[in-house]
């Protein structure tokens, strides 16, 4: 393997790992404050078909997320409303804003599949990117530095800002949370809505720079991925942004495959994902007390101080 | 967080008129959203609702039609809602509907002929098994090393499908086929005889029918059936009778995937006739829907199949005729399943109203309070 090789496997890898670090990050804020939406997918589909739609319409990318994010957001308020306002199932209304985005978006997305649009452009930063080789490593696009920001903002704020403590409290323990005068709901809706918005750029990420075009389902599961990977970063934000990048990896494997010399039909191949996300579950798993010490003791149940 | 004008009020007891009513009121209120899309897409709400909702019915091709789409989607929910009732949340029925026909399929294909009288049973035993198959890693998994049947029964969907594109792009492909990603049509034994002359419908939809009593018995009146509804309503009164939780997620999965892989391989066997690309248009999807609409009761998920069915030949009738997306069916399924969580809430909530008191009445009555 030439260093040309591997130095483009970690730029799809980079690449491939970004959606998934913004779905994933959005989502363990959520489930920090005892929310578990199940609901990623959808989000993303409806991300990924507005900032194709509105970044075709209006020729700016820019505008696209900006719709992308209010997109997915008003669905995580939809959901938001269900379980915190009148306390349905949350596992059941994740299956539901699911199933909804993707009917929706297949709906809508009718019109614009087969549509081309200009994809996002990467940056060029002055002399580093135009090096020989390792210049690649720093021809990224924004949304992908912005992606590591996010990471550095999600960690500080759970683990630096009173925000985050009682964000984290409310997860814990929204009874007592209550008890001392916290909103427990208010912050759940706000971290709900931070997890529609992150999905929403997740799912823009996909339609607008992975691959820029929009077609039906396009997130292929990317949505339960970025679940699968909150629950294997133990909801610790590193491990997120570590574990994504190791999936990023796992997805483009196919693409290099040829490359490396690995004679595997690419059905087999693209199944490395899916197998790899059920592993890792089962690693992380194994062991009941991690999951015990490490969850959101109040993930899923709802609360409601009026009942 | 808004400031509503009511409060929700726990009812004493859930209320059953609520739990009848509530499906209904979803249902209703999809099709007035419906109105409201088709007028939004320039279409006349009434004649649209009409070509989507009723025409579709009105011959006895159409009706058939309905029985064909619904089997599977009642197949499914029956085993889905049997999990679901126990706190069991197998999400992958599509999957285990994949693996059902590929094994069935795979039976059909290459001893079909072989099997002479015996290959239908021979076929259907297939599907049974390859659904089971795929459901007892979610439960195996669960059960050994507690991982989520959510994730992983959902992510061996996608495992499922591209086994699928594997076979039928190799050693499966129908050889005269012109390349094309399809199997051999199966030989003629292996196909379900058909209920009428001249409607698709055949007895996967008597086998379903049977399977919907026979899980209303399973649930009702029987002991394992009884533990699977403790463990679902509550899970410490369940553990403290000393019913097992891996017994109960085994029976679950088992079921619900053997339930699924008979949907999937009653559509290759039935409609179908060989192994293609696409065998479901998420069926296995869309029955989540069907359990929660039909109550997780079987007569409920019998009526709740025919509606998702309808929604099924809805889209296509809209699109054939008024060249609307068939996706809007899709869109109607999900509104349908928020609706129905939201009219849930009443079952065990009530609403009163907040009569905020004005600010001169609050203080005329502290006076009251403070001199009698």
């Amino acid at each position: 393997m030439t260093s040309a090789h591997l130095i483009a496997i970690i730029v799809s890898t980079v690449i491939a790992a970004t959606p998934l670090i913004y779905a994933a990050l959005g989502e363990l804020v959520v489930e920090r404050s005892g929310v578990l939406n199940l609901g990623v997918e959808g989000m993303m589909l409806v991300g990924a078909l507005t900032a194709f739609a509105v970044g075709h319409a209006t020729g700016n990318l820019f505008i696209g997320y900006l719709a992308a994010m209010l997109a997915s957001l008003a669905l995580s308020l939809l959901f938001g409303f269900l379980t915190l306002t009148l306390q349905t199932n949350q596992v059941a209304t994740g299956l539901a804003l699911t199933l909804f985005g993707i009917g929706l978006s297949a709906f809508v997305g009718r019109t614009f599949a087969g549509l081309p649009i200009t994809g996002l452009e990467p940056l060029s930063i002055p002399v580093i990117s135009g090096l020989p080789i390792v210049g690649a490593l720093f021809r990224f696009d924004w949304l992908v530095y912005l992606s590591i920001a996010l990471y550095f903002a999600v960690d500080y704020f759970l683990r630096r800002t009173r925000a985050g403590l009682r964000l984290r409290a409310i997860g814990e323990s929204p009874a007592s949370a209550h008890a001392l005068g916290q909103h427990v709901i208010r912050t759940r809706y706000l971290a709900v809505m931070f997890g529609g918005a992150t999905s929403g750029i997740a799912g823009a990420y996909l339609s607008t720079a992975l691959t820029p075009m929009w077609v039906e389902g396009m997130s292929a599961g990317r949505g339960w991925i970025a679940l699968a990977l909150v629950v294997f970063a133990t909801w610790k934000p590193l491990r997120v942004l570590l574990g994504a990048y190791l999936f990023g990896g796992v997805t483009v494997l196919q693409l290099h495959a040829q490359g490396l010399g690995i004679d595997v039909p690419s059905e087999i191949l693209s199944m490395l994902p899916y197998v790899a996300t059920i592993v890792v579950l089962v690693l992380i798993c194994r062991d009941p007390r991690t999951i015990l010490l490490n969850q959101p003791a109040s993930l899923g149940k709802s609360f409601h101080p009026d009942v | 967080m808004p400031e509503l004008p009511f409060r929700l009020e726990r009812r004493a007891a859930p209320s059953r008129v609520m739990r009848v009513a509530a499906p209904l009121l979803a249902a209703a209120a999809m099709v007035v959203t419906g109105a409201v899309v088709f007028s939004a897409l320039g279409q006349r709400p009434g004649a649209a609702l009409y070509l989507f909702f009723i025409e579709p019915v009105t011959s006895m091709y159409g009706l058939g039609e309905l029985c064909v789409k619904a089997t599977p989607l009642l197949l499914c929910a029956l085993g889905l809602a049997l999990g679901f009732r126990a706190n069991v949340w197998n999400i992958g029925a599509e999957g285990q509907l994949t693996l059902g026909a590929i094994v069935g399929g795979g039976v059909a294909l290459f001893w079909g002929e072989a099997l002479g009288l015996f290959a239908i049973p021979a076929v259907l035993i297939g599907g049974v098994l390859g659904g089971m198959a795929w459901a007892a890693i979610p439960a195996w998994l669960r059960t050994r090393f507690h991982t989520s049947e959510i994730l992983v029964s959902l992510m061996l969907v996608y495992i499922a499908q591209l086994l699928l594109v594997y076979l039928l792009h190799g050693a499966w492909r129908d050889p005269e086929g012109f390349n094309y990603p399809q199997s051999k049509i199966f030989p003629d034994n292996t196909a379900l005889p058909a209920l009428a002359e001249g409607v698709r419908a055949n007895i996967a939809a008597v086998i379903a029918l049977i399977l919907a009593a026979v899980s209303w018995i399973f649930a009702s009146r029987t002991f394992a059936g009884y533990r699977m509804l403790v463990a679902g309503l509550a899970p410490s009164a369940a553990a403290y009778a000393g019913f097992s939780d891996k017994r109960n997620i085994w029976l679950a999965l088992l079921l619900g995937g053997g339930a699924a892989g008979l949907a999937g391989v009653c559509e290759v066997a039935g409609p179908i006739g060989r192994l293609q690309l696409s065998i479901s248009p998420g069926y296995g999807f869309a029955a989540i829907i069907v359990a929660f609409v039909g109550r997780l009761h079987p007569l409920g998920i019998v009526l709740a199949s025919l509606l998702m069915s309808l929604l099924y030949l809805g889209g296509e009738a809209v699109q054939l005729s008024l060249q609307l997306p068939s996706a809007v069916t899709g869109l109607f399924q999900g509104t349908l399943l928020f609706y129905l969580l939201a009219a849930d809430l009443f079952v065990g909530f009530r609403l009163k109203w907040v009569r905020r008191p004005a600010p001169a009445a609050a203080a005329r009555r502290a006076a009251e309070v403070v001199s009698p």
